[in-house]
């Protein structure tokens, strides 16, 4: 395993809770009025500079995916060589529950499509135009450990020359997103702590 | 003749989820795929579902689609008579 301590760097980071979008730390977003998840995500496309047709085919946890890195990556170097490791407690709930509501009547092949996590994965690659290595975990609950390890072994061993790393819960109308962009250059070091800090930041 | 044409782009703008356009947007010999209305091969999946739920009418081969997916008025001249419901 890779255990570069503090060799690589957290360039910018994404929050997105309780109706609100954070950029590294900073209120972005702030949506007043929306009380479910799909109706948050729509409010949100429209207010952000965002500008991606596809995104309204996609279910809540694609569009939540599609949202996040936009913000996180939106003025910050990055190239087609960037990794993807991301994670979740529900995978994909909510529209597992809609596709088996569906098998009852007829079975939409658009809802199907989107029954597996890492779907997320190829939406984000496909709008950034991204084509390095990237991985779906299911956790209990965020990890650190592991989205620093897999990050870690991606760059060391030049399997990536950015990493993606987070965590994109979306079950019911419940959300919880932490994304980082880690980098060889920025000012927080890739550590552990800092992603556990990072994660547990606390919006007012 | 001309409402089944406005009833179809409704509801391919609301199965598709093509949000950001309108039924006064689509031309009836728009086309569906590639440079027109720019739908995907799970669209196309979702037209067939769509045929057989509207209008009950059962693709049993999927390459029937592509001449009938081929615009709106495409479409409709298929559905007009074709339809079992």
């Amino acid at each position: 395993m890779g255990m570069n301590k503090d060799h690589y760097f957290i360039s910018s980071y994404v929050h997105i809770r309780k109706s609100q979008i954070y950029k590294n730390g900073k209120l972005l977003y702030k949506s007043e009025a929306n009380t479910t998840v799909s109706s948050f995500l729509k409010e949100s496309y429209k207010e952000l500079p965002i500008n991606y047709p596809k995104f309204h085919k996609m279910d809540d946890l694609c569009k939540m995916g599609i949202l996040s890195s936009s913000i996180l990556l939106m003025d910050e170097d990055y190239s087609d060589d960037t990794g993807l490791v991301l994670s979740n407690a529900s995978s994909s709930y909510n529209t597992d529950l809609k596709h088996q509501q569906t098998i009852q009547a007829m079975v939409s092949p658009a809802v199907f499509v989107y029954t597996l996590p890492n779907i997320v994965l190829g939406e984000i690659s496909i709008k950034f135009g991204l084509k390095s290595e990237n991985a779906f975990f299911i956790e209990n609950e965020f990890n650190a450990r592991l989205l620093y390890d897999y990050t870690s072994v991606l760059i060391d061993n030049n399997k990536a020359e950015s990493v993606v790393c987070g965590w994109i819960e979306v079950k019911n109308d419940e959300y919880d997103v932490f994304l980082c962009l880690v980098t060889k250059k920025g000012a927080i070091p890739f550590s552990i702590e800092n992603l556990k800090k990072l994660y547990l930041f606390e919006n007012e | 003749m001309n409402d089944l044409r406005t009833e179809l782009k409704k509801s391919i703008i609301e199965q598709l989820n093509l949000e950001e356009l309108s039924v006064e947007e689509i031309d009836n010999d728009e086309s569906l795929f590639g440079d027109g209305l720019g739908l995907d091969s799970i669209d196309a999946l979702e037209l067939i579902v769509l045929l057989e739920k509207d209008y009950g009418i059962k693709l049993t081969d999927p390459d029937q689609g592509k001449e009938i997916f081929v615009s709106i008025n495409k479409m409709a001249t298929y559905i007009e008579t074709h339809r079992t419901k």
